[in-house]
Formats: structure tokens, C-alpha cells, sequence
């Protein structure tokens, strides 16, 4: 008996010598990639603990000299003026972003789908999608331009109706909308040929039979196709859910100036103005890690709820 | 397809056909317009009247951002970004993508594997912390900067994985018989494999290298060490003075034929032609499976 279990246990440690001399190669392909993974994405998201420590650079970023404050980071921020104003800003451009990153695109894929020559889809498809590869550097460059007030080619078209020009980057009622239309605008392209591919797959019976039965455009719309590609309008929904907070950084941060900070500003570039010490002062590291920490919390509970939903509802796995 | 055979189906047809014209054409008329701008005269350019054609065209503007020292010295970097960054995205991806496309049985600790890199997506360090991690690391001022911390793209690891679950599995199974190696299958079988794949892989890298901006903005002090688009970040969000930019007897030849709007705009469209050059034969791979690789799952 006993000889037995000594021969089954050399027998299993034979077995995982032998799974590991031919899984060895496996392990050292990943190596590389958790070590960057590791230094460049681990380390700083430990480093989120000088939120809760009044941080002193010179002392450098997890030594013991620091001194730990507590939830004071927090008690701060909440507790400065313009922060309920930021998170609300924030809100409100990720908010109707998302809802436009949704519909645009359907209602265009929608359409393109009813059109019958390849070509002239293909030519569609292909320009829309273009702005969605240049950089927010860029086409902030662009908008800048064609939204001018004096020179820009936006105000020479509502000229022609007799309407005045409109500083529409420098106007803070109408700021926020420039943020949201240009993003959807750079990036509708996307979505819509994700909800194309999707369309493709819906099966061409179901068109003909409704036909048959006499359904109108709309109606084979409505009954048909939204019904096929429900799953990936769902899929598409839900994990937007992750970007409530993300109002996005990249084109806020080049397209925003100090006159339209009260409906501009966002969480992002509150916090990078707070980490340089561009407000005025000394740059506040821990409390700029503080609100940064808070977004990450929140978007984190945000897209795990997300891909909870996604495997519900639309089978989904990311691996 | 269905067709329309009814007058309402076919002005249906027409109405749709103009409305998204139009649509491609809103996607469209900002790039013309400052292609148009930076062919005008600096007059023509300064009033207002450039729409989709350059007035009283010329190239002034091409040649004075051409014979700034800085914009190719940014321009230069961004290529040499590009030029490193790209294949050592790709080897990354393809080494990290292989083993976690595998069973459980065949590596085991892959679903902690997996899950220790999707994590690193869903929750983001600080910009300090990061910024400090990059100083511990010696990397501040350093062309480094724009590579290793980004060497790992892990949503692009995750397109790469679902083509490689694509491959059939009888494939692979007939060259384990034949005695090869994981690396052997790597790069002998499954790279083959999956070209289209790799050349999706190597496109989405190279326009995240050419349009990426904030690194170079926050790790990289000195300008002529800057990648382009960092570069102009600095320079098309604010007013400039075109004169106190000339530097050099080329760039006061043609100082007076040009303004602040041309020379933007040809900067514009420069820093563009890259992009202009790879977006034709991208857009065939990414719609033929790119991101479809990501949400299929």
C-alpha cells in the first residue's frame, strides 16, 4: 500500500517535471510582458497610497518617512469649491457621448445598410471612419481653426443664414456641446462598422420573407435588423458604462481654456492642473491622486458591473 | 438583397444616398478646408475666404515650416518612435498573446495570467505615481520614455489572442506530433498563420506611436528631444508669432507670404500625410477582422 502511494506520487511528480520542461517556453514568452506589465502599471497603482499621505517627493515614493494622513486627501477635495462642479461637468459630457456613441452609429449603419451599391457603401464607410485615426492634437488644431469666430469656415456657412458668429471653444454654454459633437464626430466611424459587420450576419431569409409580407423600410428596421444586432448594441452599451467618468482627457486637455473652466474642466485635467501646479501654488500630489484614485474606484465599479452584464446578457468573455 | 420597387422605396433610396454623401462629406470638409488654407495666401487665409480651394496657391507655408530645425527634429523622432516601438509592440503582443491563447490544461496559472493583465487595464495608477515610477525607472528625458512603458498594449494582446483561437486546432496538433516546440509552433506554424492578423497588429501600433502625445509632453523636458505630435501640442492650441518662430534666412524669405493659420495648417497636414499614407490599406484589415477579433471574444 504504502509502496503504492510512493510510486503514484513519483508517478505525478514525473508527470509535472514533464509538464513543466514542455511548458518552460510558455512561462519565459510571458516573462517580458509581466515584468513591463509589472513596473509600469503594478507599481503606480501601489503608488496610489500617497493619496493617503501628505507626499513629499523628496522622500521618494513608498518610503517610510512619508507621513500618512488618513482620509484628509479626500475630506480636501470634496470640500473645494470647483470639484462638485468638475464631477458634475464630467458627467455630463461622458453622459451624452455615450447615448450619441450609440445612436449615431446605428442610425447610420442602419441606413448604409439599405444602400445597394457596394461601391458607394464602401466610399461611405471608409471616409467616416477616417477622423476616428487622427490624433486629438491634430484635430483640436483643425477645430480651432474651422470654429473660429473671425476666419473660421463654421461661422462663414451661418453667416449666410445671418446668424452672428459664434466663439463656439470659447463660450461656456456652448463648449461642452463642441466637446461632445466633435467626439462623436471623430469616432462614430467605429461603431458603425462594428454594427455593420453585425447586420451582415442577420440572415437574408428573414429579409426576403418580410418583404414578402409587404413590411416597409422602417418597419423591416424595426423588426428585423434591431432585433438581429440587439446583442451587439447591448455589448457596445454596457461596456460603455466604464467611460461615465471618462469624459476624455485628450481632447478636454487641447481643446479647453481657462474662460470655459466652469462647464469645461473635467476630472482629468483638474487633476493633471493639480499635479504640475498649474492653478497657481505648489503642485498638490496628494490630493491630485486623491480625486485621480476616486475616478479610478468608480470606473472600475463601473466596468466591472459592465462586463457582468455582458456575460449576462450578451455571452461576452474578454478571454 | 432586397430591392425597392415602389416610388416611395426609391425616393427613400435617393434621400438616404444624399444624406450620408452629406455625412462623408462633414467628415471630410474640415481636412480639405486646411489643406485649402495651407496652399492660400497668407491674405487669403488671414480674411476668411479659403473654403475647399486654395487662393492664389503656393507652397510658402511648406516652406517655412520645412526650414524650421525643430519640426524636423520633432518629425524625426517620431519616426525613430515608430521605427522601435512598433516591432517591439509586436513581439510583445505575439509572445504574451500565444500561451494565454492556449487551455488551462496546457498552461497552467493562465486564467491568473489573464486576468493579471486585464487588470492592469481596469484600474489606472495616478499620473504622479506613474510619473514617479518612469523617474525610479530613469526614463525621464529619455527617448525610452515613449517606448518601454507602453510596450505592452494589452487590448491589442487581446485582438491577438482571439486570432490566434482562430487557427484550427488539427494544425497545430499534426506539428506537435512532429516533436516541435512551443517556440517552434509559435514562429514556424502559428505566425504564418496569422499574417492579416500581424499586419492589423502592426498598424493599430504604428498609429498609436505616430498620434501619441501626453508621454512625450510629460516625461520628455527638453523640445528637441519631443516627438511631432508633442511638439505641436504645444504650438496649435495657443496664438504664435510666425516671426518669432523664423529662425533661420530661408524662413525670412517667405515670412511675409505667410501667417499663423497657413503655417498651422501645413503643420497640420504634414504631421496627417502618415496616417493619410497607412489608413487606405488599414481600414481592409480592420474591418475585415481587427476589432472584430476583440468583440467576438
Amino acid at each position: 500500500m504504502k509502496r503504492l502511494i510512493i510510486r503514484k506520487k513519483r508517478k505525478s511528480n514525473q508527470k509535472r517535471l514533464l509538464y513543466f520542461k514542455k511548458a518552460m517556453p510558455l512561462y519565459l514568452m510571458l516573462i517580458p510582458a509581466i515584468i513591463i506589465i509589472f513596473i509600469y502599471c503594478y507599481i503606480p497603482m501601489a503608488g496610489n497610497i500617497i493619496a493617503f499621505q501628505k507626499f513629499s517627493a523628496a522622500k521618494g515614493l513608498f518610503s517610510s518617512k512619508q507621513t500618512w494622513v488618513g482620509l484628509d486627501n479626500f475630506k480636501y477635495i470634496f470640500s473645494m469649491k470647483n470639484t462638485h462642479q468638475v464631477i458634475y461637468n464630467t458627467i455630463f459630457i461622458s453622459f451624452f457621448k455615450i447615448i450619441l456613441s450609440i445612436i449615431v452609429p446605428l442610425i447610420v449603419a442602419l441606413l448604409l445598410n439599405e444602400v445597394t451599391k457596394t461601391w458607394y457603401k464602401r466610399t461611405v464607410q471608409t471616409i467616416v471612419y477616417f477622423p476616428y485615426f487622427i490624433s486629438w492634437v491634430i484635430l483640436s488644431g483643425i477645430l480651432f481653426d474651422i470654429l473660429s469666430p473671425s476666419t473660421g469656415i463654421v461661422n462663414s456657412i451661418l453667416s449666410v443664414f445671418n446668424i452672428d458668429p459664434i466663439y463656439f471653444l470659447g463660450n461656456e454654454n456652448t463648449f461642452p456641446w463642441v466637446v461632445i459633437i466633435s467626439d462623436t464626430w471623430k469616432n462614430y466611424g467605429f461603431n458603425t462598422i462594428l454594427y455593420l459587420t453585425a447586420i451582415t450576419s442577420v440572415s437574408q431569409e428573414l429579409y426576403e420573407s418580410a418583404a414578402i409580407d409587404g413590411a416597409g423600410i422602417l418597419k423591416r428596421m424595426w423588426n428585423v435588423t434591431i432585433p438581429g444586432i440587439l446583442p451587439i448594441i447591448i455589448l457596445v452599451s454596457v461596456l460603455s458604462l466604464g467611460n461615465i467618468l471618462n469624459a476624455g482627457f485628450e481632447q478636454v486637455f487641447n481643446l479647453a481654456t481657462p474662460t470655459v473652466y466652469s462647464t469645461g474642466d473635467i476630472i482629468d485635467t483638474l487633476v493633471y492642473r493639480m499635479s504640475i501646479g498649474a492653478s497657481g501654488g505648489a503642485s498638490q500630489y496628494s490630493a491630485a491622486t486623491a480625486i485621480g484614485l476616486f475616478k479610478s474606484f468608480i470606473s472600475f465599479i463601473m466596468i466591472s458591473i459592465g462586463y457582468y452584464l455582458a456575460k449576462r446578457y450578451a455571452d461576452y468573455r474578454v478571454f | 438583397m432586397v430591392t425597392y420597387k415602389t416610388v416611395g422605396g426609391r425616393i427613400f433610396k435617393v434621400i438616404n444616398a444624399i444624406f450620408l454623401g452629406s455625412l462623408a462629406m462633414i467628415s471630410l470638409v474640415p481636412i480639405i478646408n486646411i489643406l485649402a488654407i495651407s496652399f492660400s495666401s497668407g491674405q487669403a487665409a488671414a480674411a476668411g475666404k479659403v473654403f475647399l480651394w486654395p487662393i492664389n496657391f503656393n507652397l510658402n507655408a511648406y516652406k517655412f515650416v520645412m526650414s524650421n530645425p525643430i519640426f524636423w527634429n520633432s518629425f524625426w523622432v517620431s519616426i525613430k518612435r515608430v521605427i522601435i516601438g512598433v516591432p517591439v509592440n509586436l513581439i510583445l503582443i505575439i509572445l504574451t498573446a500565444y500561451p494565454l491563447s492556449l487551455t488551462n490544461k496546457e498552461l497552467k496559472g493562465r486564467s491568473f495570467f489573464s486576468w493579471f493583465f486585464m487588470f492592469s487595464m481596469l484600474f489606472s495608477g495616478g499620473l504622479i505615481p506613474l510619473y514617479l515610477t518612469i523617474q525610479m525607472t530613469g526614463l525621464i528625458d529619455s527617448f525610452w520614455s515613449l517606448v518601454v512603458p507602453s510596450a505592452v498594449p494589452v487590448y491589442y494582446v487581446i485582438i491577438m489572442i482571439n486570432f490566434f483561437r482562430q487557427v484550427p486546432k488539427e494544425i497545430v496538433e499534426a506539428s506537435e506530433i512532429d516533436g516541435a516546440g512551443y517556440f517552434g509552433i509559435l514562429f514556424k506554424i502559428m505566425v504564418p498563420l496569422v499574417k492579416p492578423a500581424i499586419a492589423t497588429i502592426i498598424l493599430l501600433c504604428f498609429i498609436l506611436h505616430w498620434n501619441s502625445w501626453f508621454d512625450g509632453l510629460l516625461y520628455i523636458g527638453q523640445q528637441n528631444k519631443q516627438p511631432l505630435q508633442s511638439y505641436l501640442q504645444a504650438l496649435l492650441a495657443r496664438p504664435i508669432d510666425v516671426g518669432a518662430l523664423a529662425r533661420n534666412p530661408e524662413q525670412w524669405k517667405v515670412m511675409q507670404f505667410v501667417n499663423e493659420r497657413t503655417v498651422k495648417s501645413a503643420q497640420i497636414f504634414i504631421a496627417t500625410i502618415p496616417i493619410m499614407i497607412i489608413y487606405p490599406i488599414a481600414q481592409n484589415y480592420f474591418i475585415k477582422g481587427g476589432m472584430l477579433g476583440a468583440v467576438k471574444g
